[in-house]
């Protein structure tokens, strides 16, 4: 059974395709820039829709520590916890 | 390993630029004749991207005061108000935005730049949630680090997208400050603001609107989009530039929000860096009175505006929506926008190239700012160009030639 984090993970990695309008393979461990190739305002591109799938507030502030798929689920994870 | 290192992916791209023509981040002119024509590379050129947009920065008048003022108090103010204290002039310029927009209060910043950074950063704070356009200008997204509060990005000129935002915050405790443009400085188009009031009404925000591009160009008085929409009562925070339609360089806010005072002891971009000198003060205090007494400028800039983008929109470029005094056509690609650019200036036409991510939707445009100070005939000549150009790059259908071709 995948866990809270990997369904994350991959609702991230088809949100990201949607935005980037190319498949993007990625798994928790992935770096955002350097592996994706997101650039700073792609990422805030992603997160707004992130913000509508989850139907969640991600404020931008918070994505200063986010490095990783894995670091930006997290994030998610603990936003919707706390909703 | 070097400290830029980390900047190397620029490189690249940088040097691809370079290799087809001239650097757009580093263009040389040898002399600016007049707000509308300059020398570039000996070549005189016609001058279509520097936002000069009622031509003021020769104005016989505004040169005038600037001279005297810089004769009469000097270079320089060699420091902050905060610290160093207020010159005459710094007081005559806020009271005269804040007459001519009507609001109890003016604060007068460095640069314009400045003025978004230390008005956002003294509104909102920890806890507090701030609402920007997706598309908002750099100087909106760096207040909003400086500020340490919530950012949230609601969809461009989508004041649907704002509400469901907005309501999405639920009763989480902390202010909201909704950010937007009057004019977007890189498609020209202009907000929906009348609809954003009322979402700004119903959800019980603040709201500022940046008339960086609109200040001097809407409104029957000029004082920009939230006078055309008829929404000024409800816009909060005003803030804008000196260096578009007042030809010099600073920024400002005005408003009736109480305790406006304190903004001047806790703006830290207003309070550690140097006041803007006497000269630049002088001279945006006399186009201040230029705009507001001469409407004629605002006529003629309305004219060469719509002159520019029907006439390119009619060879059948991809423009953005509305005619404004910002006429951005779309390109292709980045290697066209490229080529097209530096064709433009060999042509003697002189406009910003503006490439991803400085672009909404990762576009490659090439950006233009009219001037009240063109001629009709200047504009003539810059669709020419394009025509020209346009079939050149493949951009446009080839024209049959003329018959003895």
């Amino acid at each position: 059974m995948e866990s809270v984090t990997d369904l994350t993970v991959r609702q991230i990695g088809r949100t990201a395709g949607i935005v980037m309008q190319r498949p993007v393979e990625v798994t928790a461990a992935s770096d955002i820039g350097r592996d994706l190739g997101v650039d700073s305002l792609t990422l805030m591109n992603i997160v707004m829709e992130l913000e509508d799938v989850f139907e969640l507030s991600i404020p931008l502030d918070r994505l200063a520590d986010v490095e990783t798929v894995g670091d930006l689920a997290a994030l998610i994870n603990e936003l919707r916890a706390r909703a | 390993m070097g400290l830029l290192d980390k900047h190397l992916g620029y490189r690249a791209p940088l040097d691809a630029i370079r290799a087809v023509g001239a650097d757009p981040s580093n263009v040389r002119f040898d002399a600016v004749l007049s707000p509308t024509e300059g020398m570039l590379n000996g070549q005189k050129v016609i001058l279509l991207g520097t936002n000069n947009y009622l031509g003021l920065t020769f104005d016989e008048a505004c040169i005038e005061a600037s001279a005297a003022a810089v004769r009469q108090w000097g270079t320089g103010t060699t420091g902050s108000r905060f610290a160093n204290g207020t010159f005459a002039g710094h007081l005559a310029l806020e009271q005269g935005l804040a007459k001519f927009y009507d609001r109890k209060h003016a604060m007068v910043f460095t640069t314009g730049y400045q003025a978004n950074l230390g008005v956002i950063s003294g509104l909102v704070g920890r806890g507090d949630h701030l609402i920007l356009d997706a598309d908002s200008h750099a100087s909106i997204y760096d207040g909003a680090r400086l500020s340490h509060s919530e950012v949230i990005r609601f969809r461009h000129n989508d004041p649907e997208d704002l509400y469901k935002r907005l309501k999405r915050l639920g009763d989480q405790p902390g202010g909201r400050l909704i950010v937007v443009e009057g004019i977007y400085s890189m498609m020209g188009d202009v907000a929906p603001l009348k609809e954003i009031v009322e979402v700004k009404r119903e959800m019980g925000a603040y709201l500022l609107v940046d008339e960086a591009h609109s200040m001097g160009v809407l409104g029957d008085r000029g004082r920009g989009l939230a006078e055309a929409a008829g929404v000024e009562a409800d816009v909060d925070f005003i803030v804008g530039t000196f260096s578009k339609s007042l030809g010099s360089v600073g920024g400002f806010v005005v408003s009736d929000e109480k305790d406006f005072d304190l903004l001047r002891i806790v703006s830290r971009p207003y309070m550690f860096t140097a006041s803007l000198p006497p000269a630049v003060v002088a001279s945006t205090l006399t186009a201040l009175k230029r705009l507001e007494e001469d409407s004629d400028l605002r006529r003629r800039l309305d004219a060469n505006a719509r002159q520019l983008f029907h006439g390119l929109r009619a060879l059948g470029f991809q423009m953005g929506p509305q005619a404004s005094p910002i006429a951005a056509v779309v390109m292709p690609d980045q290697a066209t926008a490229v080529g097209m650019w530096n064709a433009l200036m060999a042509n003697g036409v002189y406009l910003n190239l503006a490439v991803p991510p400085a672009t909404p939707e990762n576009r490659s445009l090439l950006r233009s700012s009219v001037s009240a100070a063109h001629t009709p005939e200047q504009i003539e000549k810059v669709i020419s160009v394009f025509a020209q150009l346009g079939q050149d790059f493949g951009l446009l259908p080839k024209q049959a030639r003329q018959a003895s071709a």
